[in-house]
């Protein structure tokens, strides 16, 4: 088991979500977190332009049996990542990270099932 | 193809200038301070139902699409505005041309001609023409509830540019201006006080039409699209109440007994909609809800719309209880046949104006009827004005059905009119506006 946590754009929870649920991923938790990474995102407010200190974005986390680490990742990559990269190389993108780390244990309260069945 | 004609706009500019027609404008009459007072603050009251409006719809979509919905109606105060002083005020209340399709009169341009004008009820021009402008921005606004969080903001401009131009002014000439074939239909004219027909159907029905020709909402009806702020949307309802005062009592254009008794049918038949809607809920659901009451609200506002200067109390009572109870059979069809009118455009105002413009007849006051009978030369029944009601309302719904789909039928061609799913998926305030509406949880 292992935990997948992607931290992406704002705008695109939705895309990702169709996307997961096309591939059969409906267990996820999402919330909104602020922070900071490679990128710089410009924003304008009243015709100026200013990066903000703290970016808001998206975090997900989906609890995964292994065999369906792969999918997710892939689904998430494809869904967010930007081609602008290869149009100007050395612009930095601000597509996000993903995380993974192992999972001790899983439980699903209704019945006490424990482990890869509860997931 | 569009090139071909734009070059004969001005000309057609020109041939417009050339028709010159008097002014009925009376100078000599003298300014009644009382009135003015009161229909200075209507126009304000008006105006204060767009941000009312903006925070009402606003309240009501997602978190993403909280400035573009809001924009909408912020956006119709600065064009509709700027379009009303320009022309609309010219095509509106100037005498018929083109057979009275619209009025036009070359002096209203940009108000030129009204700089020292009072007119017969001691009202300045000015006012008179600024408070029927808030009406011209308020109903633009109102149809962006129902193709709300998916449109091209630049389209939406566009069309109620358009929509403006072609829809609202000449309805409004019909309905309200002195030679308006609706203001003579029957005895005693079509009753419409402050617009029923011209605001509520209009755009009701522009919507309706607008909501099934871009089509559903991406991922409408399974994917749950919770109201991003209800409280925003109560607080916008109650200003919509607040202003609708401005909205009825002030188109009597008088500070008198017209008035009270516009503002009294006002506040009943909100009420009267507000009770009967918890009341069908709490029966039907099982629970009165927040927006439930705001919908009973407007429901019994829009259909007391044309109503409010013919209807006693009781009438007004009644015309609450029928716009609630016509307005949630509305909703529920509307969720039946499966099309998206977002905000329910259509499900309050479109059908409670037809339900107020109609029903109304049934509740005219004596006084009036026998004007209408004087005026007829005899006699003259609810049933005869109930013919002159129902014209009224199949002109209005034809008219702005027929006129809305050109129109986006040309948007549509021209620019494209309905959001890529890239832009619908981001959301309204990200694609068009490159900001966001809620920054509480951004820790800076």
């Amino acid at each position: 088991m292992k935990l997948v946590i992607a931290i992406i754009r704002e705008t695109q929870l939705d895309e990702v979500r169709e996307a997961l649920i096309e591939a059969e991923i409906r267990r996820i938790t999402v919330m909104r977190v602020s922070g900071h990474g490679k990128a710089e995102d410009a924003e304008i407010y009243r015709g100026k332009k200013v990066v903000p200190g703290l970016i808001p974005r998206v975090r997900l986390e989906i609890a995964v049996n292994d065999e369906f680490v792969d999918i997710t990742v892939d689904t998430i990559i494809k869904t967010v990542k930007s081609r602008y990269k290869d149009k100007q190389p050395g612009k930095t993108t601000g597509d996000g990270k993903i995380f993974i780390t192992p999972l001790e244990e899983c439980i699903r309260i209704s019945t006490g099932e424990r482990g890869s069945e509860a997931i | 193809m569009l090139k071909k004609y734009l070059g004969k706009f001005p000309l057609l500019l020109l041939l417009f200038l050339s028709i010159s027609t008097p002014s009925f404008a009376q100078d000599g009459a003298a300014i009644d301070t009382g009135t003015t007072a009161w229909m200075l603050v209507s126009t304000a009251l008006v105006l204060l139902m767009v941000p009312g409006l903006a925070m009402f719809y606003g309240g009501l979509v997602r978190t993403k699409n909280v400035l573009g919905t809001m924009m909408h109606s912020f956006a119709a105060m600065g064009i509709m505005t700027v379009l009303w002083v320009a022309v609309g005020y010219a095509m509106a209340f100037g005498p018929n041309v083109l057979g009275g399709w619209f009025g036009w009169n070359p002096g209203y341009i940009f108000l030129a001609g009204i700089d020292e004008t009072i007119m017969d009820a001691g009202v300045p021009e000015y006012v008179f023409s600024m408070f029927q402008g808030k009406f011209a921005i308020i109903t633009p606004a109102l149809i962006a509830g129902a193709f709300a969080e998916r449109v091209k903001f630049k389209s939406y401009c566009l069309f109620i540019a358009l929509w403006g131009l072609l829809v609202y002014n000449p309805l409004c000439h019909w309905v309200w201006a002195e030679d308006g074939f609706l203001f003579n239909l029957g005895a005693n004219g079509a009753i419409d006080f402050a617009g029923g027909t011209v605001v509520h159907i209009s755009a009701g029905v522009s919507g309706l039409v607008a909501a099934i020709y871009l089509g559903a909402r991406r991922g409408f009806p399974v994917t749950n699209m919770p109201p991003s702020n209800l409280v925003m949307t109560m607080i916008g309802g109650g200003l919509l109440w607040v202003g609708w005062f401005g909205f009825n009592a002030g188109s009597s254009v008088a500070s008198g007994l017209s008035t009270a008794q516009a503002l009294t049918a006002t506040q009943v038949a909100a009420a009267s909609g507000a009770i009967t809607w918890m009341i069908i809920e709490a029966w039907h659901q099982g629970k009165a809800t927040a927006l439930g009451i705001m919908s009973g609200i407007l429901a019994g506002l829009v259909a007391v719309t044309p109503a409010a200067g013919v209807v006693q109390p009781f009438g007004a009572f009644m015309l609450g209880i029928f716009a609630s109870v016509f307005c949630y059979m509305a909703i529920i069809a509307k969720n039946k046949l499966g099309y998206d009118d977002s905000l329910d455009a259509f499900g309050i105002h479109g059908v409670g104006g037809i339900v107020g413009a109609i029903l109304l007849t049934f509740f005219i006051r004596d006084a009036w009827m026998a004007d209408a009978a004087a005026a007829a030369g005899g006699s003259w029944t609810a049933w005869q004005q109930l013919g002159v009601q129902v014209v009224a309302v199949l002109i209005a719904v034809v008219y702005a059905a027929v006129l809305t789909l050109i129109l986006l039928f040309v948007i549509n061609k021209l620019i494209g009119f309905r959001s890529d799913p890239k832009e619908e998926m981001s959301g309204l305030d990200s694609a068009y506006h490159s900001e966001h509406g809620y920054g509480m949880l951004n820790p800076n």
